[in-house]
């Protein structure tokens, strides 16, 4: 299942045409020397200070002349070797100057596609293009190719994932797309004011120098303290509008396509049937204005959110849309665990609720936050019931259940006869649930 | 919970003779079906058919436990008393104890280890005082593995993990006959390969 990634002998295949990278890329690599000595410079600014007064203009030539050569040079060679090939079934990509290195990734195994867009790259006009499979690394992205030429590939890339012959998968083009919601900016910045966490990060940049310096009447350790705080604030607040500014979720015959990003841009598709869960999670402050954060989950992808804020029923429809005959449940739908569980977890027991209705297992947790975490039956990996001793004394137990994209989902505080009764039932459903999944290709 | 006494799934005690693990190998698959997703399958089977560990994994534990302990214990009496007086020897009960404690504790273990080969799924059930059962279905398999380190190898045992997709689902059976670990592997593959459902 893992995505193939095996050395091959150098010589390219046989009526397989390569391609390089668009030319900007060794622009990108040449930094690479440049952050070696901006990382010395300021580890050890004391020996950097000595060596440059040092420094005599014919020293500060000669040092330039070698050094910008060598970096470009470099950059030059890294993009020489650098070379990528769209076969039936693969993307491959051969890199590395002194190590080499062929990733065979299969295509009928490809989880998300993602093209990415920093905001440098936005002004060159070049664009990152990822395949997320289980097993591949970051290396194993194609930085840069032209915008156009990236949207080209996907689209290519999707069609033969999809199941369409290589001819005709040139020419299909990119699949037309509807769009299913568009997060509002005054929404996603009142929903940014309306989290705890933000607050709680402002509050602590502001009190802790605060009292560090009524303490101290130490500059240093006010600036060494307040600085990361700072930037965590900025950066849960600031950094989180930006990223998830103008949020748009789309459907097309590929599956869903995501993208946001206010500086910069990325435009994710997943393909139909790769979302291994779904979670709900409805923060306190948000509750009156019914709105709800949607997460997924997709095997080897980084991406784990798929609505930043929405309201509630468009969020359900969003689901149902997602995992294909899904019944969302709803708060009645849910079975608490036993009174007795209070005596395990007080008050935060009530929190917790189990649903297995409508093809999924629905787990809720949390009291203030809550979290509904949703698995199709056909993603279900492995179903597992714990007990420990204090859950014995009282009759209970949990059961988890594992997805493909490594999360657990649990229901925590069951009674143990019903435990027992749903890790069999729970096996047999996801058994009976896999015989009908989608194909892997889609369109085949 | 004292669930999963091997006895019950008839297999051997720690005194039987050392070939038990080859009599109890044929059992489980004789009571499995080959032809897949028969409907019948599960509710004739009703209750799995269960194996237990066979008692190479609790004689090695054991002998581990005595060796290591048993030189501490001794450490602990004897040096104490030569450089203190002969009372002082009474530092050695602790890990005695502890020896004596640790013996019916594997004991315990090695009884509540257990798994079952179902037509669709294999059940592993494990803990004593932290009991956990886990249902993998063979569909899922990514990878089996049989592993066996020098100790092990020097007792003839041999583990069985299971992988899937989900790091956590991984799934152990430690302290298998080899042979046994083999064919588990082999019959775990070939169901993984007929049912097949990947992610």
């Amino acid at each position: 299942m893992t995505a193939s990634q095996e050395i091959r002998p150098e010589s390219a295949p046989a009526g397989v045409r390569e391609r390089r990278l668009h030319p900007v890329t060794p622009l990108r690599r040449a930094w690479a020397p440049v952050a070696v000595v901006i990382g010395w410079a300021v580890h050890d600014p004391d020996q950097v200070q000595r060596h440059v007064t040092r420094l005599t203009t014919t020293t500060l030539v000669a040092g330039l002349a070698v050094f910008l050569p060598a970096a470009a040079l470099y950059g030059f060679l890294t993009w020489w070797v650098t070379r990528f090939a769209v076969t039936e079934t693969e993307l491959r990509i051969r890199t590395g100057l002194l190590f080499r290195r062929t990733a065979h990734i299969r295509l009928d195994r490809v989880q998300a596609i993602d093209v990415t867009q920093p905001l440098l790259a936005r002004l060159l006009g070049v664009a990152k293009l990822k395949l997320d499979v289980i097993g591949t690394e970051d290396r194993d992205e194609l930085a840069y190719l032209a915008v156009g030429e990236a949207r080209a590939l996907r689209a290519e890339l999707l069609a033969l994932a999809a199941g369409f012959a290589p001819q005709e998968a040139h020419e299909v083009g990119e699949a037309p797309s509807r769009e299913l919601v568009r997060v509002p900016p005054r929404v996603l910045a009142v929903s940014l004011l309306l989290t705890g966490a933000t607050w709680a990060m402002l509050i602590a940049a502001t009190v802790v120098p605060t009292v560090l310096w009524w303490a101290t009447d130490n500059l240093w350790t006010v600036a060494a303290s307040s600085l990361p705080l700072l930037g965590a604030a900025v950066a849960s607040s600031v950094g989180r509008f930006v990223g998830e500014y103008d949020w748009t979720l789309a459907e097309s015959p590929d599956g869903l396509r995501i993208d946001h990003g206010l500086l910069d841009r990325a435009h994710e598709t997943v393909p139909p049937g790769r979302v291994q869960a779904v979670r709900i999670v409805e923060p306190l402050l948000w509750r009156r204005l019914g709105w709800v954060r949607v997460e997924l989950d997709v095997a080897g992808s980084s991406n784990s959110l798929l609505l930043p804020v929405a309201p509630r029923e468009i969020a359900v429809s969003v689901v149902a849309r997602v995992l294909p005959g899904v019944f969302v449940p709803g708060p009645a739908h849910l079975t608490p665990p036993p009174r007795r569980a209070a005596r395990r977890l007080p008050v935060w027991w009530r929190g917790h609720g189990l649903a297995v209705v409508g093809g999924v297992f629905a787990a809720r947790h949390g009291l203030l936050k809550r979290t509904l975490s949703l698995v199709p039956h056909a993603k279900v990996q492995s179903v597992r019931l714990t007990q420990g001793p204090w859950r014995r004394a009282l009759r209970l137990a949990d059961v988890h259940v594992d997805t493909g994209a490594n999360t657990t989902v649990s229901a925590r505080l069951r009674d143990a006869d019903e435990a027992a009764r749903l890790l069999h039932a729970q096996a047999e459903r996801s058994r009976t649930g896999r015989r009908d999944a989608l194909p892997d290709r889609w369109m085949a | 919970m004292e669930t999963g006494s091997p006895r019950e799934a008839g297999t051997a005690e720690p005194a039987d003779t050392p070939d038990a693990g080859t009599r109890e190998v044929n059992t489980p698959v004789t009571d499995i079906p080959d032809t897949p997703d028969t409907p019948g399958t599960r509710t004739v089977a009703g209750e799995p058919v269960w194996t237990g560990l066979p008692p190479g994994l609790l004689r090695m534990r054991r002998l581990l436990l005595v060796v290591w302990l048993g030189l501490f214990t001794l450490a602990s009496g004897v040096v104490p008393a030569l450089f203190a007086g002969p009372v002082w020897a009474l530092c050695a009960l602790p890990p005695l104890a502890l020896l004596v404690w640790g013996w019916v504790m594997l004991g315990r273990n090695w009884r509540s280890w257990r798994y079952a080969e179902r037509a669709d799924d294999l059940l592993i059930c494990r803990g004593v005082l932290w009991h956990e059962e886990t249902v993998v279905p063979y569909g899922r398999m990514q990878l089996v593995e049989v592993t066996s380190g020098p100790v092990e190898r020097h007792f003839g045992l041999a583990s069985v993990q299971l992988h899937t997709a989900a790091a956590a689902s991984d799934a152990t059976i430690p302290g298998l006959d080899p042979a046994e670990a083999e064919r588990l592997r082999d019959r775990l593959t070939e169901l993984g390969e007929a049912r097949s459902a990947g992610l």
